[in-house]
């Protein structure tokens, strides 16, 4: 198991490489010179050299060859050993550091995320397990098109559509931000997740206003995975029920749904754990755009105002720490796969 | 008297079979396609999108640029305006009828291109091995690493906002998919023995990779190009929904639902409803056909 584990993180440097030389790149492959297409066109020749020098942008880009220099003054070895520091450079707009910044935002993103996923695990794995023990009944049939129906929702409009019927029309639920500004103002957080924060300040209208601000967010967000799981789940489900163990199982006299949740779902898990993790990607890009709708203030939000604010160390760290999230996630996925599954082997 | 007749025998299922008139593996996959519920929708679905598409300029010609009419901002559906108006007094209903012109052009464009490179890609990969191999799997799986439309959207804010633009992130990120599907073609088909046989006989190698492995790989290529056009769609009406699509005045469904974001707040519903129906009746229509096709091309299903 162990051995596992490290083969499985070894293989992972190489991509790890890449992704760091792709977000390396990235700066430098914006047509023209960066300096000046982070200043503006009207920037001084004098601020555009500043900048150059304080980007590195006047040091060879690979390894330094010039005679008595360090060969690793260059950029990208410079730009490695700042990431590894946690350095990831400064906005240019706010002329903060892109690290704070990213801290602060994180926890918005993984409360929406967390939910979400939650949301269609739960949903998703229920809806498939009674739509294939009622296989051929309207349930069955509504389940099946409401997760074709449910994969094809652009989440953008879905989240705009909730905005309208829950918040506008029916006056149910709030349509943006992550707390009422009344509560948000000196609210001192601790872990940044609200529904825990409340918890632990003893502030249980806080919890109750985060939560209220959490469900439609989460319920747009968990759309797309919630059908896929569904499916899934209805088609694992289908096939174990026809086994002979099952059979067996009920011809003993067991009660149905012990039959159903104790041996069939069990074997029937095993595909939905490998569609689940390969959902989290779906899940963080989605989340760029349910928080861009909902003006959540995560990852997502923080992204997309750096595009239109050419705040290109913004969205380069964004977009690096999403990726990283999401390899990390499915190196756990992969492990947890061969942890539930005995017939796979770790050797 | 009655006479007895023997009774005919009921021919058995191989006899059906052999008196059945012989079918191509695609004539078959056709039957098959249009026997399927979800297959018959998904097809009638996207061939009325992509004819109504071809020819809605013709029916109803538009100029983006000068439709505005600020008398006539914000009006609810009304039998002058089917889908209202929005925030610029243009005529929703033309607007969407034409968005799908767009939506279509992006998503077969980017799958196809997709189709073409990453197939290309993979099978050469597949076949040559070595260090071309190598690094081609390492770039697939650096790619697979992002979430496909947050890298598009990296893509795009590197090359700058436009409608080529988006097409081409849309496409870069769907090249590892199709190139690990032919990748794994080639390895699972270059060592049978009519591939064999072809380079015994003096088959060059290109023609033994494009004449005798390729088509082995058609079918998963073919249903994942079906459900990529339907992913391109999304990912296209995403980026512009950010702000990273065509620009305006051009009627994008993606930028169509950014901008009615302060109307949907205000109540204003129709600006947002129907451009968000026109994506996603055309993405699921590409999904269902994709659905159809999986089965209809997979020979374990057959009936």
């Amino acid at each position: 198991m162990g051995r596992y584990i490290v083969r499985r993180v070894i293989g992972l440097i190489p991509v790890l490489i890449g992704i760091s030389l792709l977000i390396f790149s990235f700066l430098r492959l914006i047509p023209g010179d960066p300096a000046v297409v982070m200043l503006g066109e009207r920037a001084t020749p004098a601020a555009v050299a500043r900048l150059r020098t304080s980007l590195g942008l006047d040091k060879p880009l690979w390894i330094n060859v010039q005679k008595g220099a360090n060969p690793f003054d260059a950029q990208y070895p410079l730009f490695m050993g700042r990431l590894l520091r946690g350095d990831l450079g400064e906005s240019l707009v706010r002329k903060t550091a892109v690290a704070t910044e990213l801290r602060q935002r994180f926890p918005a993103t993984l409360e929406l995320t967390i939910a979400a996923l939650g949301i269609a695990v739960l949903l998703g794995v229920t809806i498939g397990i009674v739509a294939a023990t009622k296989r051929g009944s309207w349930f069955d049939a509504g389940g099946i098109l409401l997760a074709l129906v449910g994969v094809s929702i652009p989440i953008f409009w879905l989240g705009q559509m909730g905005q309208l019927l829950f918040g506008v029309n029916l006056h149910l639920l709030p349509v943006s931000l992550r707390l009422t500004p009344r509560l948000s103002r000196g609210f001192q957080s601790a872990t940044g997740l609200y529904l825990i924060d409340g918890f632990i300040r003893g502030k249980p209208e806080v919890v109750r206003d985060a939560l209220w601000h959490l469900i439609l967010p989460a319920c747009v967000l968990a759309t797309v995975p919630l059908a896929i799981i569904a499916r899934m789940t209805r088609s694992a489900m289908l096939e174990v029920l026809n086994q002979d163990y099952v059979r067996t199982a009920r011809a003993k006299g067991l009660r149905s749904t012990i039959v159903v949740l104790r041996h069939a779902l069990r074997n029937a898990l095993l595909p939905v754990i490998t569609v689940i993790g390969l959902q989290l990607g779906g899940l963080l890009a989605g989340a760029v755009l349910t928080e861009t709708i909902f003006s959540w203030p995560g990852i997502g939000t923080w992204i997309v105002n750096g595009i239109q604010g050419r705040d290109y160390p913004v969205v380069q760290a964004g977009v690096m720490y999403i990726a990283l999230a999401f390899v990390l996630v499915n190196l756990v996925v992969d492990v947890l796969y061969a942890v539930f599954d005995p017939r796979i082997s770790y050797s | 008297m009655a006479t007895i007749t023997a009774p005919t025998p009921a021919p058995t299922p191989v006899e059906q079979d052999l008196k059945r008139p012989a079918r191509s593996l695609w004539g078959d996959a056709w039957r098959r396609l249009l026997s399927s519920v979800t297959g018959r929708i998904g097809l009638g679905l996207s061939l009325f999108l992509i004819l109504l598409a071809l020819l809605i300029p013709y029916l109803l010609p538009y100029t983006p640029g000068t439709d505005n009419n600020p008398a006539d901002r914000l009006r609810a559906p009304s039998a002058q305006h089917w889908f209202g108006t929005d925030e610029q007094g243009r005529d929703v209903f033309t607007r969407v009828l034409h968005g799908s012109r767009l939506s279509i052009t992006v998503g077969i464009f980017s799958a196809g291109l997709a189709v073409i490179v990453g197939s290309v890609l993979g099978l050469v990969a597949g076949f040559l091995g070595g260090w071309f191999d190598v690094i081609a799997t390492w770039i697939f799986d650096i790619m697979l690493a992002f979430p496909s439309l947050l890298l598009a959207i990296a893509i795009v804010a590197i090359l700058g906002p436009s409608l080529i633009n988006t097409m081409m992130a849309v496409a870069i990120v769907e090249i590892p998919v199709f190139g690990r599907i032919a990748r794994s073609a080639v390895l699972s088909t270059r060592n049978y023995e009519y591939v064999t046989a072809a380079t015994a006989t003096g088959v060059t190698r290109s023609r033994t990779l494009f004449r005798h492995i390729l088509p082995n790989s058609l079918s998963p290529m073919m249903v994942q190009a079906t459900l990529s056009i339907a992913t391109s769609i999304t990912s296209a009406a995403a980026l512009g929904f950010l702000g990273l699509g065509a620009p305006p005045p051009a009627p994008e469904w993606g930028k169509m639902l950014a901008v009615a974001r302060d109307q949907v707040i205000l109540g204003k519903w129709w600006v947002s409803f129907f451009p968000g129906m026109g994506i996603m009746l055309m993405v699921l229509g590409f999904n269902l056909l994709g659905d159809g096709l999986r089965d209809a091309l997979d020979p374990r299903l057959k009936k």
